[in-house]
């Protein structure tokens, strides 16, 4: 039996696309009234720079730790500084312009406040996010020594 | 966790394949155990609810600014049917943008590690082969591209808007609405298409394979439990670190990297957040002192009233405690201002009864918000002032001295300061 190659698919789906498309489209049309090229660059950019630059960056970086992590046969722990590193790194990238006083000049003289906080405070609670962690770490390895000492080594 | 680094039991699949494939187009490439269709499930449904919030009050927001009603607020004129359900913006509760406003942008900075986590949970899928099983399918990956890229496009001129850094290509307005409309298009289509199998996920107690479930999984460092509670934990992070730049005090030096966190930029009664200070709208004393100043009212019939402060002083003074909140997601707690009512400088012009639209313009020399419109009912609110005093004191030059208004509900920068010109009359 000869069948097309390209299926059409749900109907219903079809026409809910067709629909959202149909939508895009009159937005879209005055999103691009200025700068098209820009502004398309800036749609299909930000996505194809998240998907393919920065999830395989983050994702090499974990890869690594772990790897390093793994070669000196603490695996179990890489969280302790996975999380930390996630976290302090995510408010890095959220607060990027003020953090980098790329908008320094900026932002004082219209807000009157002093942009010169910002690294500081992000280096303080990254060091508050890492020293919390190595709190943990060491209230878990406590942990763990106590209940070795306590149960008899052949039950685990 | 996107790749194993070490070396892995050969999946059963493909023929004389690499021992870990280089391929991500190989569903083996994928190895992080924590994928697969509960927790894709479970951060898909958290951002129905909240980007829902985020577009609910994105629009409030929008209609905030009254953008019918004067050219002068409408950045957006070519806006079409997406106006579609504008509405005369109310001055009651006072705290209603304030509220709508702290939500939309709080909300926004608290989903991005879940927009983040989401968009990596599915990213498998990016390299499926074939690349269209049918027509549409492969419409629904056009869609997908809609949905990513507009999500991301919305979060960044917002988080890069709110920090002052204008490099997105055009207007801020213009943009994140219409780029909203886009996203949004393919959003409702993406949950209609997905809830329900979302949602029968989450109800399964056993999970079912999917297409992200990994072929040849790792070996877990954490459960998927966990990485929820780590996805939460960078939420919550952010939370914490912004939601106090809506409040005074304490509670703002919470907010540590929030744009309008920390200190406040004084001390005494003008001592609290400024959106644009005196200098950076370019205002000069030698235009705004006593002798210089002086207010131009027009009204009925082009009646025009000149007045300098002590004039307005001379009239009847109300105080009303008001806050000032901005787009931008940044607020004061209510502050007193003193002043004449919009509606008296209003009969001053012949206006006697039911004060018509008025249009304000500052001093300042540039700024897309220094002509600004006020609808009839904003204007006739016994609670609208022309304010001259604030918290006791002379308004201070980056508040607006010598006068600036100040209007129950209505978005910061409606709040016109440095004032020159009142021009009363159906816009």
């Amino acid at each position: 039996m000869r069948r097309p190659r390209l299926t059409l698919g749900s109907p219903l789906q079809l026409l809910l696309l067709v629909s959202s498309f149909a939508l895009a489209g009159y937005a879209g049309v005055r999103l691009m009234e200025g700068d098209w090229f820009e502004v398309a660059l800036w749609f299909v950019g930000a996505a194809i720079l998240h998907d393919l630059v920065l999830l395989p960056l983050y994702g090499a970086a974990d890869q690594a730790l772990l790897g390093g992590f793994e070669a000196a046969g603490q695996r179990r722990w890489v969280s302790y500084v996975r999380v930390p590193a996630a976290l302090s790194l995510l408010l890095l990238l959220v607060w990027f312009p003020l953090i980098s006083g790329r908008v320094a000049d900026r932002y004082a003289s219209a807000t009157g406040l002093s942009a010169e906080g910002f690294l500081a405070r992000w280096l303080l609670i990254t060091a508050v996010l890492f020293g919390g962690s190595a709190v943990l770490l060491v209230l878990r390895w406590r942990r763990l020594r106590r209940a070795a000492k306590e149960r008899p080594p052949a039950v685990h | 966790m996107v790749r194993g680094g070490f070396p892995a039991p050969a999946p059963a699949y493909g023929r004389g394949m690499a021992r870990f494939p280089l391929s991500p187009f190989s569903p083996a490439f994928w190895r992080s155990p924590l994928r697969g269709p509960w927790l894709t499930s479970v951060l898909g449904v958290v951002l129905l609810g909240g980007i829902t919030v985020l577009f609910v009050t994105g629009l409030v927001s929008y209609a905030a600014y009254n953008p019918n009603l004067a050219p002068v607020n409408d950045k957006t004129p070519d806006k079409g049917i997406l106006g579609f359900y504008l509405f005369s913006w109310p001055t009651s509760p006072h705290w209603l943008y304030r509220l709508n406003q702290g939500v939309h942008v709080t909300l926004g900075i608290t989903l991005i590690p879940v927009l983040l986590a989401k968009l990596w949970s599915v990213v498998p899928k990016l390299f499926t082969l074939p690349p269209a099983r049918s027509l549409a399918h492969a419409l629904e990956r056009i869609s997908l591209l809609l949905l990513v890229g507009g999500a991301l496009f919305e979060f960044v001129t917002g988080v890069l808007n709110v920090q002052l850094d204008y490099i997105f290509p055009g207007s801020f307005y213009a943009l994140h609405f219409y780029g909203a409309w886009v996203f949004f298009a393919a959003f409702v289509v993406h949950a209609v298409l997905k809830t329900p199998m979302a949602l029968r996920n989450l109800r399964q107690l056993r999970e079912e394979k999917s297409e992200l479930t990994p072929a040849a999984p790792a070996e877990p460092t954490v459960s998927r439990r966990g990485a929820l509670w780590f996805v939460g934990g960078g939420s919550l992070l952010l939370f914490g670190t912004t939601v106090g730049q809506n409040f005074d005090g304490a509670l703002r030096r919470t907010a540590l990297l929030a744009p309008h966190g920390g200190a406040e930029p004084g001390s005494g009664p003008g001592g609290f957040q400024i959106n644009k200070t005196a200098a950076y709208a370019g205002i000069r004393e030698a235009e705004t002192n006593e002798e210089a100043w002086r207010l131009v009212v027009v009204g009925r019939d082009g009646r025009t009233v000149r007045l300098g402060r002590a004039d307005l002083l001379a009239m009847p003074l109300h105080s009303v405690a008001l806050p000032i909140a901005c787009v931008e997601g940044w607020s004061t707690s209510d502050q007193w201002w003193r002043g004449v009512r919009l509606r008296d400088l209003a009969a001053l012009v012949g206006h006697d009864e039911d004060p018509p639209d008025v249009l304000v313009e500052s001093l300042q020399r540039r700024g897309a918000f220094r002509r600004a419109a006020l609808r009839a009912n904003q204007v006739a609110d016994s609670r609208s002032l022309l304010a001259l005093f604030v918290n006791g004191e002379d308004l201070t030059p980056d508040h607006g001295y010598p006068a600036r208004i100040i209007v129950p509900a209505a978005p910061g920068v409606l709040n016109t300061k440095w004032v020159a010109r009142m021009t009363f009359g159906d816009l």
